[in-house]
């Protein structure tokens, strides 16, 4: 019997009982406070909900929205000198949290409570065994044996899915890959039979695929073991499947909270609506322009009174200048909102955004970049043993970009597609290949041609809070290209970067402040602006919306559009999330481990992708719908990447390929026209 | 001609950048380093005004007062020569800090560029500039000084000794080199070093503009780290008949020399020296961490 069936038969008889037996924890009005410098930041005030025996309730919000902090709280787990919890109470299983000992509350965590973080690459001590750090909670918790330990950590390895459970007990966490990890966790998580699991945006740092594997494994844990689970996340998409539940909090409250179907359909507060309208989605047609909450999430060590939404909301009226209680709604939810009946009546709709048609391409006569046969190998030492293995990074990619267009190139992490990018930037010397700038070959062109290229090919970053030199301020960053290229005369500097401030939508006085004081999506502009600066014709968009939270991400995609639009700019857009590259790009790249699988219009790769990879992308994608999600059958992708020090031979996609077959074992795919201008690497289809 | 309108974020007025006086920021910000600098200024001060702030001429013999333990005529009393102890401390003020500042800065600076050029080019040049880095620090610091000291000949600028200068930085470059590379390595594959490179910047722009500021603390951790051990070398070389000589007042020759036979009967010979290089030496330690504290944009609040 599979994990899923059995876990249907289990769900009745969860749903039956759930009804009798109280909840297993309720917060009431939590307070949480950090003593800070600058004063106190109330991170959580006044959070109340329950979670019954086997329930999946998901926490969704933006950065700073009190989300971790609600869960750190609930552990007892704030920083002992800054963090207090001045009021508010938290009932486990009938006991008081908040009133036990410090050698109680011990008890209970890891044993009755579990907590999974994000990052598995540093939650797992490095020098210790996987076996020893999976045995730990069970001999100090419950006081087993070794050999009893021993056995349990085998079960509980082979319950999480991996492969050869006993021999893996004996590893170090560097030898198991971000999924493989995240599964140790689980196990871990699982070990002392918790009734409560706590996992903090589990799969933010896994690939889609990845993704969507560890979200199917703690849902049929959480059902099979009836082990109820808080899911903490800012991913909508990956609440939609699984929650039963959602409680969507703002600036430190609680906005909306409700049945999962209830939250995701009816929204009964604008910042629910807003969210949801600001993802770009796979599931719909793609809009003219995403709908974006303008503004940005407000101080909380000096918010601002009234409804905390207020300043940013579209519908606000007189009366959000007085704090609105948490109404009840006629979905059986719970929402922050003066004007929820009104909402619930249909009388408000987000407005949707000015339309502007789509960027179009217009001039395809000569591309503004070609790439043909770019490959790059990397040496790499072989550890102890002498000599060095060569890692390919990037295989035969070939690629045009015309004046004004976008392309998208997508992928797991791995799979070449940052390379690429950095190849193209000539950050990187190629091995073989070609790549040609407006007519001029990088390979052959003189110190000086180079150096002009250069300046009409930029790049952004993902990570606004790096990419950005924290020594200089926002003027002097944006003003040295145009010093250094001389683009304009010295007067007239100042005037420039107080323009280019304002095409990226940050005001002038801006320029005086260092990077450290700007959110991270105005240090996102920043970055757009220092690009903009040289007057580019192309940029490389390596990631440069998914450090972002939903709603500003929203933003800078617009101002993207915006700007390309303007300027007739190219762009190369780097990303591994489907949607958004679905939403910006006119032409797609698919890559997997160095190569490139598919190449095709946006609206022909997303309606009828060829590739059996592109597929499986599609399909481990999360989408913000309960009921498309629910419906849908997971075809989940078996296995992970594999090592680039022992690539596959054929096809590189066989070893996870659902149609794989020995030809594809022997052959390495030539990417070839299948239908008119829609190429794809598989000798299947 | 704004494209993004409605984005504009608020201004809060206390995030606005305030006016006013360094000094006093740098004050109230660090307290430590602001008693440290007056102590720093008083070296100064003391060692530029020597002949006027000192009450004996530091080489002048009384053999009336050998010896004599701190009173009203000699604060600090008098040594085996009956030279005042503080008068000869107020001109090693001038020794010290001109040698050991000097040398400590230019050994310090040297490395840090050299470290920074290491790590920005990497690879054969990285290895190179590295191998020769290990050459030097193979020896040790006042070993590899003698050798310099001995090797050229004495060399002397308004009264400074440039060889001794030469000789106590040199030993300083590696090993600042070696720990302003690994500071600059992390820097090097920052995102905005590759904006830089992307956007076709000079290397000597990258290198000076780009990198150089975001390794300032540690440069200015081992800068004044090595005014003390530039300045106790110093004292070394002294002693060893290479550095500065008597009759001239250095606060390392007073240590050595004959107050090691006396500083039974008159500790005072070497307590008031010893506490000079100390006060010195955590003066500029202090000062080299709170400095980089307040240059730093990332702890303004």
């Amino acid at each position: 019997m599979s994990i899923v069936e059995l876990g249907g038969d289990l769900r009745e008889k969860v749903d039956a009982r759930r009804d009798l037996a109280a909840p297993l924890l309720a917060v009431e009005d939590l307070h949480t406070q950090f003593n800070t410098s600058r004063g106190v930041v109330r991170a959580v005030e006044g959070v109340s909900f329950t979670v019954n025996p086997g329930e999946i309730v998901a926490i969704v919000g933006e950065s700073g929205s009190g989300k971790s902090v609600t869960a750190l709280s609930i552990m007892r787990l704030l920083p002992r000198l800054t963090g207090k919890i001045p009021k508010g109470k938290i009932t486990f299983d009938g006991r008081s949290l908040l009133d036990l000992s410090d050698e109680e509350m011990r008890e209970i965590r890891g044993r009755e409570i579990s907590m999974i973080f994000q990052e598995p690459m540093t939650s797992l001590n490095p020098l210790l065994t996987i076996g020893l750090q999976i045995k730990e909670p069970l001999q100090i918790h419950l006081g087993m044996s070794d050999e009893q330990a021993q056995a349990r950590a085998i079960e509980l390895l082979t319950l999480v899915g991996i492969p050869d459970p006993a021999g893996r007990l004996d590893q170090y966490p560097h030898q198991f890959s971000g999924g493989m990890r995240q599964r140790v966790m689980i196990a871990i998580g699982l070990a002392c039979n918790p009734k409560l699991i706590i996992a903090d945006e589990p799969t933010t740092a896994l690939d889609v695929t990845i993704q969507a594997q560890i979200l199917e494994l703690m849902k049929n844990l959480s059902r099979k073991l009836n082990i109820a689970l808080i899911v903490i996340t800012h991913n909508l998409g990956v609440v939609a499947r699984y929650a039963d539940r959602v409680i969507v909090m703002y600036a430190a409250r609680v906005a909306e909270q409700g049945p999962a179907e209830a939250v995701f359909h009816k929204p009964r507060h604008p910042y629910s609506m807003g969210l949801l309208r600001s993802v770009p989605r796979l599931d719909r047609p793609r809009g003219a322009k995403l709908e974006t909450i303008e503004g940005l999430p407000p101080n909380l060590a000096s918010p601002p009174p009234g409804c905390r939404f207020a300043p940013r909301c579209p519908y606000r009226i007189p009366i959000c200048d007085q704090e609105p209680p948490l109404f009840a709604t006629d979905t059986g939810g719970q929402s922050r909102c003066h004007r929820h009946a009104e909402i619930a009546a249909g009388a408000i709709n987000w407005a949707a955004a000015p339309g502007v048609g789509e960027n179009r391409v217009t001039d395809m006569a000569a591309p503004v970049l070609s790439v043909r046969n770019l490959s790059k190998n990397f040496m790499v030492a072989g550890g102890l043993r002498r000599g060095t293995t060569t890692v390919r990074a990037v295989q035969d990619v070939s690629f045009n970009i015309h004046r004004g267009e976008t392309l998208g190139l997508v992928g797991e992490s791995g799979c070449g597609k940052t390379t690429v990018g950095r190849l193209i930037l000539d950050l990187e010397e190629p091995t073989a290949g070609d790549i040609e700038f407006e007519g001029q070959n990088l390979a052959t062109a003189s110190a000086a041609q180079i150096k002009a290229m250069r300046r009409k090919m930029q790049v952004i970053f993902q990570d606004p809070y790096s990419s950005l030199n924290p020594r200089m301020t926002v003027g002097q960053i944006i003003a040295e290209p145009l010093q250094v290229y001389k683009i304009v005369e010295r007067r007239k500097v100042q005037p420039r970067v107080a323009e280019l401030l304002e095409n990226v939508g940050l005001r002038p006085e801006m320029a005086e402040r260092y990077p450290h004081q700007l959110s991270g999506g105005q240090r996102q502009r920043v970055g757009i602006a220092r690009a903009l600066a040289m007057e580019p014709s192309f940029i490389v968009c390596d990631e440069a919306v998914s450090a972002l939270d939903v709603s500003i991400q929203g933003q800078i995609i617009n101002l993207l559009e915006d700007l390309q639009r303007k300027f007739k700019l190219a762009f190369l857009f780097i990303a591994h999330d489907l949607a958004v590259v679905r939403h910006i790009s006119a032409r797609v790249v698919v890559m997997y481990f160095g190569r490139v699988m598919e190449i095709a219009d946006r609206d022909a790769i997303y309606r009828e992708p060829l590739h059996p990879y592109t597929r499986v992308l599609l399909d481990a994608a999360p989408v913000p719908d309960p009921t498309v999600e629910k419906q849908r059958e997971p075809r989940l992708i078996k296995g992970e990447l594999p090592s680039h020090m022992a690539p596959p031979s054929g096809c590189v996609f066989n070893t996870r390929c659902p149609m794989a077959s020995q030809e594809c074992r022997e052959i390495v795919p030539p990417l070839e026209e299948k239908r008119p201008g829609h190429f794809a690497a598989c000798i299947k289809v | 001609m704004t494209l993004a309108s409605p984005t504009l974020p608020v201004e809060t007025p206390a995030a606005k950048p305030r006016r006013s006086n360094v000094v006093i920021d740098f004050c109230r910000q660090q307290p430590l380093g602001a008693v440290s600098f007056v102590v720093i200024f008083a070296m100064m001060f003391a060692g530029i005004f020597s002949p006027w702030v000192a009450p004996y001429d530091p080489l002048s013999i009384d053999f009336a007062s050998l010896l004599a333990p701190p009173s009203a005529e000699h604060w600090c009393g008098t040594d085996a020569f009956g030279r005042d102890i503080c008068s000869r401390l107020i001109y090693g003020s001038r020794t010290a800090l001109v040698i050991g500042f000097t040398s400590s800065f230019v050994g310090s600076t040297l490395g840090a560029i050299l470290g920074v050029a290491s790590a920005y080019f990497g690879g054969r040049i990285d290895n190179w500039i590295q191998r020769f880095v290990d050459i030097l620090l193979a020896f040790p610091l006042i070993v590899l000084a003698l050798v310099v000291v001995a090797a050229f000949r004495k060399f002397t600028v308004a009264g400074v000794d440039v060889n001794l200068i030469v000789a106590i930085a040199i030993p300083i470059i590696p090993r600042v080199a070696r720990v302003v590379r690994s500071a600059a390595l992390s820097v090097r594959v920052m995102p905005y070093v590759d904006a830089a490179r992307a956007a076709g910047y000079s290397h000597s722009r990258i290198i000076f503009r780009h990198m150089a500021p975001n390794v300032v603390a540690p440069y200015l951790i081992m800068l004044t780290a090595f005014i003390a051990q530039a300045i106790l070398a110093e004292a070394s070389l002294s002693f060893l008949g290479l550095g500065v000589t008597e009759p001239t007042a250095a606060w390392g020759l007073m240590l050595s020399g004959n107050a090691a036979d006396f500083y039974k009967q008159a500790p005072w010979m070497i307590l008031f020296p010893g506490l000079a290089i100390s006060l010195a030496v955590f003066a500029f330690n202090l000062v080299g961490d709170s400095l980089r504290d307040f240059l730093d944009p990332r702890f303004k609040v």
